[in-house]
């Protein structure tokens, strides 16, 4: 996930300056403070979060632990990643599951912020879990918006229910009705999108509340939104008192300061986030992992779950095996690309892998492109080149080169990665014993 | 006036806000303390860091040469400073006109095409839908239904179709019928999805082959949106020179104030803003009343 990458990156900038000294004066500490300050504005943190946020740095930061240790620059980062921990909570929150079913989850949120893809993102991880889910179309505003939730039902091959331009209330109450008849465990009501300060939309979720009694209350937010977010947030839980937030589009490369800004202004845990386009592109939302990914610690751990969902143990058997007789061949590093464009968006996994910022391994420097390129370049070559990449000599890559529509320098670039890649993964072989081997 | 008598209703309570906050630091000192909090009052409205110190800066420099006494005079100063920033040319409309609507998911592409072909309609031209969103889920039939509200033509295919083939029978179709005004719905994506990026691509090639009127192209961006509006701007830019904005979701208490670092950054002018969900909330931008109804 890139979203916190520039936020992290724009941080670290500024705590490389302080790293390097030996000792700080008040003033360097202050202007540290407030550079600090705008990195999270311009991440669109909401400026009172950023007030508060500011102030406890600060009283920790000027005491006298700061001042006479010998790595003030450290203390204050530290100090950083404890307050940024605390503002985001530290646990992981679960969808709660009612103890007489159907559990049933409401959805709330602005217009455009992504509630119905949300919906059937939600219904396709519950039925990963065995359970049986149901939508029910309650916007019954927005031209074709149940259509669209058919559409996104079909998808994941789950039933909706939907009773047209019905009272959403009644459809509501409907809906939990035919649920308990025909054995679904699982609720999920689609509501119109609405602004925060439209009352007469915003009675209308309290009626449905009312008469469904959610077990959730998820509010849905852009996770683009600006300085708005501490609004929207505060109005809907104050209305609803909503159990919990998802973050949409954590793909694109928002800086994410909604995430901040709603867990401090509401308290409330941000349960799941939207990554991308897909169905299946739906996370849970670690907030210490998201913390430690803002100060570019890393999220090594998101990581290797990914990996481990989308490579097969034995592929990964597989692989080993080869490392360690070190037959590794171009045939192989071919099914990685597959299995890394499985993994989703490289940039999203690199911003994983902690200093990736600091390397400066940006989506430009290997995106998708870059790998389709890699691909066709590699099955330009014959087997046999494959299987043995030393026998590639000038005119066998003139040949590829032409062959992949690149040029010989981009032949060149492949192979040299391959060697790379190859030797890296001889020092992983070597360092680890057992378990699960990155594949890359 | 009709839109901005609507937003003087919609934007009230922001003016408020803002009104609120400038009198609460306003106490006649105008300091650098003063300044500062003005600053902070800026970037809660989402107006960019780089924009709300150019707005103080200049302000600054006024306040202090005209000598400036009395909040009411201070208002207009600030006002006279904000619209500088968004007063950008926008191109004549001239006709036949093709829009390309561009955008990140959700930000209203297809409301606010509804309420162009309005718009358009109203002027008394001939408007022809174009849905070249196949992507998401009943996208099309979405604008189905605004080019019924708003009685204008439209050319649509099943979802999944080659977004291109679309444009190219869209425009095809308006030229035979002499069409004022194509519009053409594209599907949303996030800015940094190489695949869908060359897909925009491939419709302006289409455009620029087929189309001889006059072109552009105009980026949605959600009133609500912070500082990722930048980042919008400049990846959508990349791919297909923007030559204006359309500002939406104007109605809730946020300020669009995103508008103002755009123009600072890219130089792209405001084009329209919209409010609302009727057919009829949508008018051409005009920064002296966006701004006097926001302070």
């Amino acid at each position: 996930m890139a979203l916190f990458g520039s936020l992290g990156e724009k941080l670290n900038h500024v705590f490389s300056k302080i790293t390097k000294r030996g000792t700080l004066t008040e003033l360097e500490i202050k202007n540290a403070l407030r550079e600090i300050k705008l990195v999270l504005l311009e991440a669109d943190v909401n400026y009172m979060v950023v007030k508060d946020f500011i102030k406890s740095v600060e009283q920790k930061a000027t005491g006298e632990r700061v001042m006479k240790s010998l790595t003030p620059g450290q203390q204050i980062i530290k100090i950083v990643n404890e307050e940024l921990t605390t503002l985001m909570g530290s646990t992981n929150s679960k969808l709660i599951v009612s103890s007489k079913p159907p559990t049933i989850i409401m959805m709330c949120g602005l217009q455009g912020a992504g509630k119905t893809t949300m919906c059937g993102k939600l219904a396709k991880m519950l039925k990963k879990q065995g359970k049986k889910p149901l939508l029910v179309a309650c916007d019954i505003y927005r031209p074709a918006a149940i259509s669209q939730l058919k559409t996104v039902g079909k998808s994941v091959d789950t039933d909706v229910y939907e009773e047209g331009n019905n009272k959403p209330q009644k459809i509501a109450s409907n809906a939990i009705k035919y649920a308990e008849k025909k054995g679904y465990d699982t609720v999920i009501i689609d509501t119109a999108g609405r602004l925060q300060i439209n009352e007469e939309l915003m009675n209308e979720l309290i009626d449905i509340k009312k008469i469904v009694n959610p077990t959730e209350i998820l509010l849905t937010v852009d996770s683009m939104i600006g300085q708005e977010s501490v609004n929207v947030a505060n109005t809907f839980n104050e209305k609803l008192d909503i159990t919990g937030v998802i973050l949409t589009k954590l793909d694109g490369d928002t800086r994410g300061g909604a995430a901040l800004s709603i867990r401090a202004v509401t308290g409330k845990p941000i349960k799941f986030c939207g990554v991308g386009e897909k169905m299946d592109d739906i996370e849970p939302f670690y907030p210490d992992r998201m913390a430690s990914r803002i100060l570019d610690m890393g999220d090594v751990l998101s990581l290797i779950e990914k990996a481990q969902e989308n490579i097969t143990e034995e592929e990964a058997k597989k692989l080993e095996k080869k490392l360690k007789e070190n037959s590794f061949t171009l045939d192989d590093y071919l099914i990685q690309f597959e299995q890394l464009k499985k993994m989703g968006n490289i940039s999203d996994i690199l911003a994983m892998i902690p200093g990736s910022n600091k390397l400066k391994l940006s989506a430009n420097a290997i995106d998708e492109k870059q790998l389709a390129k890699n691909k066709s370049i590699i099955l330009s070559m014959t087997p046999k080149e494959r299987q043995d990449p030393d026998i590639i000599k000038g005119s066998q890559k003139r040949r590829i080169a032409s062959g992949s529509g690149t040029s010989i320098q981009d032949v060149n670039i492949l192979l040299k990665q391959f060697y790379q890649s190859k030797d890296l993964m001889k020092q992983f072989n070597g360092k680890r014993k057992g378990g699960f081997r990155l594949p890359f | 006036m009709g839109i901005f008598s609507k937003f003087f209703g919609a934007l009230k309570k922001t003016k408020e806000i803002i009104s609120k906050k400038i009198s609460q630091i306003f106490v006649g000192e105008l300091d650098d303390e003063f300044y500062e909090e003005l600053e902070f009052v800026l970037v809660s409205s989402d107006i960019s860091i780089e924009a709300s110190s150019e707005i103080v800066e200049n302000v600054k420099k006024l306040a202090k040469k005209e000598k400036i006494k009395t909040e009411e005079d201070f208002k207009k100063l600030l006002r006279k400073a904000m619209i500088s920033i968004l007063d950008i040319e926008n191109r004549p409309t001239e006709y036949p006109l093709l829009y390309t609507i561009v955008g990140v998911n959700g930000v209203g592409k297809t409301t606010a095409i509804g309420k162009l072909a309005h718009y358009f309609k109203q002027n008394k031209k001939n408007v022809l839908l174009v849905a070249g969103d196949t992507f998401r889920a009943a996208a099309s039939e979405q604008l189905t239904e605004w080019s019924k509200r708003a009685k204008v033509r439209i050319v649509k295919y099943n979802e999944g179709v080659d977004p291109g083939a679309v444009v190219f029978d869209g425009i095809n179709s308006a030229i035979a019928k002499k069409d004022d005004v194509v519009l053409i719905d594209t599907a949303g994506r996030l800015h940094n999805k190489v695949g869908l990026m060359e897909e925009l691509k491939k419709i302006a090639k289409i455009v620029a082959k087929e189309w001889n009127g006059n072109s552009e192209n105009l980026l949605v961006i959600d009133a609500t949106t912070g500082q990722n509006a930048l980042t919008q701007v400049e990846m959508f830019n990349e791919i297909l020179p923007l030559s204006g904005i359309i500002l939406t979701k104007l109605d809730g208490s946020s300020k669009g104030g995103v508008v103002f670092a755009i123009a600072k950054k890219y130089g792209i002018p405001i084009k329209y803003v919209g409010v609302g969900e009727g057919l009829e909330d949508l008018e051409p931008f005009n920064a002296e009343d966006f701004v006097q109804n926001i302070i």
